[in-house]
């Protein structure tokens, strides 16, 4: 174990309601019957709740039930002490993956979403100075998505406009295009968290037979939106747009800039509208998480690969409640320099996300 | 090092744990079968709690499509990343090295017969003492 830092930013925490009539108070009595009535079906295939199942109860440690009772997640007082005090956390941001953003009924998506953000501000950021929330949007309506951003614009209580990763058409695909300029237009960040409900298979090739294998593709599904944005030219159009990948590994980006900025150099009268190299788009406007820490055998491999990407593209992330947390006392076990680990825990959270 | 008791034999029934706080350390101390075991309530892996982790078993595999349950209720999982530990002797479990060890047939091991993952619980001597459970930290 290394010595704590005196300033962490955790970039993914993960609140939970106890049950979805902690949003009630925010939702017409229409929404509040429809999911009583008809429940909030997800754009995926089969099955009502995830499409698998985690090796933890609610995808969380189990020592992270709140001694009062309900989910792990579900109570500010116990976040409080087991995560903010026991681990040093001075600015925290929420991630709420409550079913809301892949429900199909649009509408009903759009009302939940807003329901959530009122929650997470007024439950959450309004008791506990150190929390920040994302604007939760329902992406595969980018028009309400837009509202939403608007209507949170210039509040403080929030850090980002949060998407989850797995979209209906590639994330940079023009339809989304609303999101990024209203998240532009309020100079908030884009947090693109893993997971989310397509309506395609979680790999290209079909369903993998296990949650493993969900687990190491979000790393695929992260590279094939990252892709999109690029080449469709968000970052061209939007050039002080900040993206902040969670949750999806980020050792592979080294090699995915220079495979991107090889085949660029061959192919560029295809996407005319490049006028960077890919990896100077990446390099500009794109961070990444840590958690969950990739665990070579030789710790030193991991500290090349934080130089080899840059000291100034990672944030710290813990994951708190679920069950890969990364402990901050743990996530550096290799020879880093003080300034670099500065930057790591907090210096680069507080740029990209404007914290005083 | 001292004797701190856990709890009278009576009250520590087969299949239960208990935790006790030595010097500022969590220990959490397992009854296996009738017989008792000692770690630190600290997972070497990342810090967990093994105290409120899951009790399961040794599942094995020789070769694909087949597979071997064995030593249940010997096995105790962090309820963080799910690292696996003998609470026999603390000693990790890595599935992924055992694909290359020697087949193992379907009946109990000791825990040296197995190839070990990365990590070890520390574990403490326990012992009954005048029928109470009595463990050396």
């Amino acid at each position: 174990m290394t010595e704590r830092p005196a300033d962490i930013v955790d970039c993914d925490i993960h609140p939970a309601v106890r049950s979805m009539a902690d949003l009630d108070p925010w939702l017409e009595r229409r929404w509040i019957e429809h999911f009583r009535q008809y429940g909030a079906l997800r754009n995926q295939h089969y099955v009502a709740g995830g499409g698998y199942h985690k090796s933890q109860p609610n995808a969380s440690r189990r020592d992270a039930y709140p001694p009062e009772g309900g989910p792990q997640g579900s109570s500010l007082p116990f976040l409080r002490s087991q995560h903010l005090d026991q681990n040093g956390i001075t600015v925290g941001i929420l991630n709420p993956l409550i079913s809301s953003q892949g429900v199909r009924n649009l509408q009903h998506s759009a009302a939940l979403c807003r329901a959530i953000n009122h929650w997470q501000a007024e439950r959450w950021v309004d008791s506990e100075p150190r929390l920040r929330a994302s604007i939760v949007v329902p992406y595969e309506d980018p028009e309400a998505s837009a509202v939403e951003i608007g209507r949170w614009a210039g509040d403080r209580r929030f850090a980002q406009v949060l998407l989850l990763s797995r979209t209906s058409f590639p994330t940079g695909n023009k339809r989304y295009w609303p999101i990024f300029a209203a998240a532009a237009e309020a100079n908030l960040p884009v947090g693109i968290h893993a997971f989310g409900n397509s309506g395609w298979p979680v790999s290209s090739a079909g369903w993998p037979s296990f949650y493993l294998e969900e687990m190491v593709g979000h790393a695929q599904t992260s590279q094939s939106g990252l892709v999109s944005l690029v080449v469709e030219g968000v970052f061209e159009r939007w050039p002080a747009l900040k993206l902040v990948l969670i949750e999806s590994g980020f050792t592979w980006a080294p090699a995915l800039m220079a495979r991107l900025d090889r085949d660029w150099a061959i192919l560029k009268s295809e996407v005319p509208h490049l006028r960077l190299k890919p990896s100077e788009y990446i390099r500009r406007n794109v961070w990444w998480t840590s958690q969950p820490l990739d665990e070579p055998d030789n710790k030193r491999w991991l500290g090349d690969i934080f130089s080899w990407l840059g000291w100034d593209r990672l944030m710290f992330s813990s994951d708190y409640p679920h069950w890969d947390f990364d402990d901050p006392a743990r996530a550096i076990m290799f020879p880093a320099g003080d300034d670099d680990r500065a930057r790591f825990f907090a210096a680069n959270a507080r740029f990209v996300y404007g914290f005083a | 090092m001292g004797k701190h008791v856990v709890a009278p034999v009576t009250d520590f029934p087969q299949g239960a744990r208990r935790r006790i706080e030595v010097d500022g350390r969590g220990i959490v101390v397992f009854n296996v079968k009738g017989e008792y075991f000692a770690l630190l309530d600290k997972c070497p892996h990342n810090g967990g709690s093994l105290a409120q982790g899951v009790i399961t078993g040794l599942l094995q595999s020789d070769e694909p499509g087949k597979y071997s349950y064995s030593r249940q209720g010997e096995v105790i999982r962090c309820p963080w990343h799910g690292w696996e530990f003998d609470i026999r002797t603390g000693k990790s479990f890595c599935s992924g090295i055992r694909a290359r060890a020697r087949p193992f047939p379907v009946h109990v091991e000791g825990g040296g017969a197995i190839v070990e993952g990365p990590y070890r619980a520390e574990t403490f001597p326990v012992r009954v003492e005048d029928s109470y459970v009595v463990v050396d930290a």
